[in-house]
């Protein structure tokens, strides 16, 4: 049996992580991997395309009705889907209560404990998008994943949050051994979005591990709650995902600890690529604007 | 002995410079702010001025602090004792366990019939209580407590540092809770992490009482109207039995006491305080907050008193009689020469055995500037005095008790503690249970001053007859006598011969 890889997937709130996550694993599944999805949203949707169905029962929830969490069995929480893999939700308060973050710690350390971790060769985190406390750091933290991937866009939130959750991974490399495995690129069709996405991950120290093209089709799964590899296994995008997947299974031990920039260097990048406009720009356009006001105003007068 | 005070002042700078000396410097430079001499005050006042020394801000990380939460001010120190009122510790089990029965504030009642002061309450955070948020676990509480003591006249939810942190709505528990039973249920957002000691959550406790119990909603009082004579006691929390020998004395004047806040108190007569006339505090530093409110909402004045030893009693009970009419004045000089003769009874009996003996005194909010004069009546010196969470104003009545060159530490830190004692070798230090037995190691006696060391009453006339007892049992132990091991007593003696 090969070592047991641990890695998880963070971007900014709706970039696309369960879906660029979910396909690429149902991919590395065909490679024949054991592989274990831990999602840790309290939202439970990071394993629905695998499961082909909505959220299952999550391990807080059932910890809840059980009294608490020493009453669970690993059998009640564990559920197969689609190429073998086993998907499990850690789950949560619904919005404004309690605190999720805590959540995630008692789900993973249950999870732990109770010996789901043995026989798989993969353990993949699928962490909601903003990780706003220290509960949404545990899997960076405690030398829980080896290698985070960060899934990325060309909007300049997706590149700052790339920027911010490589700061995070910084902050543990040293005390732990996380380390940050690339940035996958979700295609949005925004200006020179893979040159952008090349350039941070430069920057970063990191590299680009893959362009995902947008494709409809991903949606038309979505929609029937499959991965494509499942939907439909033919397709350009099912291989893309494969493509994607052999990448991250032949990156393994190649993580590096980043190199975050700061946000001026990071508005510095995006001003490079013409993305946004520089300071001057922006007073010479508005000086622009105003005089075309004036000019229209005087020939409103006259008139 | 009399003590050359300037001389001392010299001597007190030079140990507090050397104690510094084993900080880091930025410790060092932290913490000689908060340690000083008290000066010589202006001319046209009394005793001397410690107005120079820092307080109410942060502990210097690392060091081991005297001090408490704001959990502690509210639970166990305004809220507490009110005894007909369960006092929920809203959270995990461990602040409620460990603040259980941790003063002994004095109430008469039936205990868990009418009277919960000696009982814990807590709604015993689990891990899904955490996650899931607590609301739901405090309302099934609430109701709980409502079936099993149907005479429990209100509900009190003390929070501990989880329920800041999860951010429950425990005031919309309050509320319908309220509603649903009748009774007064008063959230307090006491969370331990706040302000720097306990002295916030004093401060947060007397505002819950401001919003929860005076201002919310008229009670019916049956339209009855304050007496003439109707006075509070606040900040007096029966430690050993006080209210109660203040209670008689203010009685005995022809007073009436409507409301003890809040030893022995019960949330009705905390809820018609408003009907006095005027407000005594003996406590400034917990209660100042609530007589300052009842004075611009409902116009009633408030005094400070001292019911420590006969010299500050006599002073108080002329001060509170001056507030009414010549009767009571009348009646207050009567008080006052009737207890007399039994003081000075008691005065001959101790002051001989007590008479230049030195005291260092450590102890929370009030008592290291109140207890002074108590201690001078006996013949007694205090070299040293410092508070756990006193702010500005509370250095600045310690002048008024204390002598020029006596040494004032505030939020004093383990190690000063023991090297001052170690220096100044006083022939008594007052202070709490943490101290004590380490002092007493080092040789010196001790009586604990926050629970009176399981005796009292120490306030008032009755109060002063067993401070006095109790200061003497503890230095004119003879087991001071008996320090020194037998072999090395020995060893003197052949040495000598």
């Amino acid at each position: 049996m090969s070592q047991l890889r641990q890695i998880a997937f963070y971007g900014k709130g709706g970039i696309g992580k369960s879906t660029t996550s979910q396909n690429t694993l149902a991919a590395l599944a065909e490679l024949g991997q054991r592989i274990l999805i831990v999602g840790c949203d309290p939202k439970a949707d990071s394993t629905r395309l695998i499961l082909n169905a909505k959220a299952q029962s999550t391990v807080l929830h059932l910890a809840a009705e059980a009294g608490s969490v020493e009453d669970l069995e690993l059998e009640d929480c564990v559920r197969e889907g689609f190429g073998g893999i086993s998907c499990v939700e850690s789950g949560g308060p619904e919005p404004g209560v309690g605190c999720a973050g805590r959540g995630v710690i008692t789900a993973i350390n249950f999870l732990e404990e109770n010996g789901a971790y043995e026989d798989i060769d993969y353990v993949t985190y699928d962490v909601l998008g903003d990780v706003v406390c220290g509960g949404f750091a545990m899997p960076i933290r405690e030398n829980k994943a080896q290698e985070i991937y960060i899934v990325m866009s060309g909007e300049m939130m997706a590149l700052y949050a790339a920027n911010n959750i490589s700061k995070g991974i910084l902050k543990y490399a040293n005390s732990g051994g996380v380390r940050l495995g690339g940035l996958i690129c979700n295609q949005r069709n925004t200006d020179c979005e893979l040159e952008l996405a090349e350039a941070l991950a430069e920057r970063l120290g990191t590299k680009l591990i893959h362009f995902v093209p947008r494709a409809n089709i991903v949606q038309h799964a979505e929609l029937r709650r499959m991965s494509v590899i499942q939907y439909d296994p033919q397709s350009d995008q099912a291989e893309e995902y494969r493509t994607l997947a052999r990448k991250i299974h032949e990156n393994s031990g190649q993580g590096v600890i980043p190199t975050p920039i700061t946000m001026d260097e990071l508005e510095g990048m995006l001003m490079e690529f013409g993305v946004m406009e520089s300071e001057e720009d922006r007073l010479k356009a508005l000086a622009e604007a105003d005089a075309a006001q004036a000019e229209l105003e005087a020939e409103l007068e006259k008139a | 002995m009399s003590l050359d005070r300037d001389d001392d002042a010299v001597a007190m700078e030079k140990v507090i410079a050397q104690i510094l000396e084993a900080y880091p410097p930025k410790a060092k430079k932290k913490r000689q702010k908060h340690l000083g001499v008290a000066q010589p005050a202006a001319e046209d006042e009394d005793g001397a001025n410690c107005s120079g020394v820092k307080s109410n801000v942060r502990s210097v990380p690392g060091v081991m602090t005297i001090r408490g939460c704001a959990y502690a001010g509210s639970k166990g120190v305004v809220w507490g004792p009110v005894k007909d009122t369960v006092h929920i510790s809203h959270g995990p089990v461990g602040c409620g366990h460990y603040s259980w029965g941790q003063r002994r504030n004095y109430a008469t009642g039936t205990t868990g019939v009418d009277a919960f002061v000696t009982m814990q309450f807590t709604t015993d955070f689990k891990e899904k209580d955490i996650v899931f948020g607590g609301d739901k676990k405090l309302a099934e509480t609430i109701d709980e407590i409502n079936q099993l003591f149907p005479l429990a006249m209100g509900v009190s939810v003390q929070s501990e540092c989880p329920i800041g942190l999860i951010g429950d709505d425990i005031e919309a528990v309050a509320r319908n809770k309220k509603e649903e039973t009748g009774k007064p249920v008063i959230p307090v957002r006491c969370e331990g992490f706040r302000g720097v000691s306990q002295s916030l959550g004093h401060h947060i406790a007397n505002d819950s009482i401001r919003d929860w119990v005076l201002e919310d909603g008229e009670r019916d009082d049956g339209g009855a109207e304050p007496g003439p004579y109707a006075v509070n006691i606040l900040g007096d929390y029966n430690i050993g039995g006080d209210a109660w020998a203040s209670r008689m004395l203010l009685e005995e004047i022809g007073l009436e006491v409507v409301g003890s806040w809040s030893g022995d108190a019960t949330l009705a007569e905390i809820a018609r305080a408003p009907k006095a006339r005027l407000n005594l505090i003996h406590c400034y530093r917990s209660m100042n907050y609530i007589c300052r409110y009842m004075e611009e909402k409902h116009g009633i004045p408030w005094i400070e008193y001292n019911f420590f030893g006969p010299t500050r009693i006599a002073e108080s009970l002329r001060a509170v009689a001056a507030q009414f009419d010549a009767t009571i004045q009348a009646n207050a000089e009567a008080v006052i020469a009737k207890y007399q003769p039994q003081m000075d009874a008691v005065i001959a009996k101790y002051r001989p055995r007590l008479e230049g003996k030195t005291v260092m005194l450590y102890v929370g909010g009030l008592r290291p500037r109140h207890v002074v004069t108590a201690y001078e009546d006996l013949g007694m010196v205090v070299t040293g005095t410092g508070y756990e969470f006193a702010h500005g104003d509370d250095y600045k009545r310690t002048g008024e008790h204390v002598q020029a060159g006596t040494l004032i530490y505030d939020d004093v830190t383990g190690y000063e503690l023991e090297k001052f004692i170690e220096q100044l070798r006083p022939d008594l230090v007052g202070s709490g249970i943490k101290e004590k037995y380490p002092v007493q190691k080092m040789g010196v006696p001790f009586r604990q001053m926050h629970s009176w060391d399981y005796s009292g009453p120490y306030h008032g006339y009755d109060g002063f007859a067993v401070f006095a007892r109790d200061m003497d049992l503890a230095i004119n132990n003879p087991v001071w006598g008996l320090f020194e091991a037998p072999w090395t007593k020995a060893d003197a003696a052949s040495n000598a011969a």
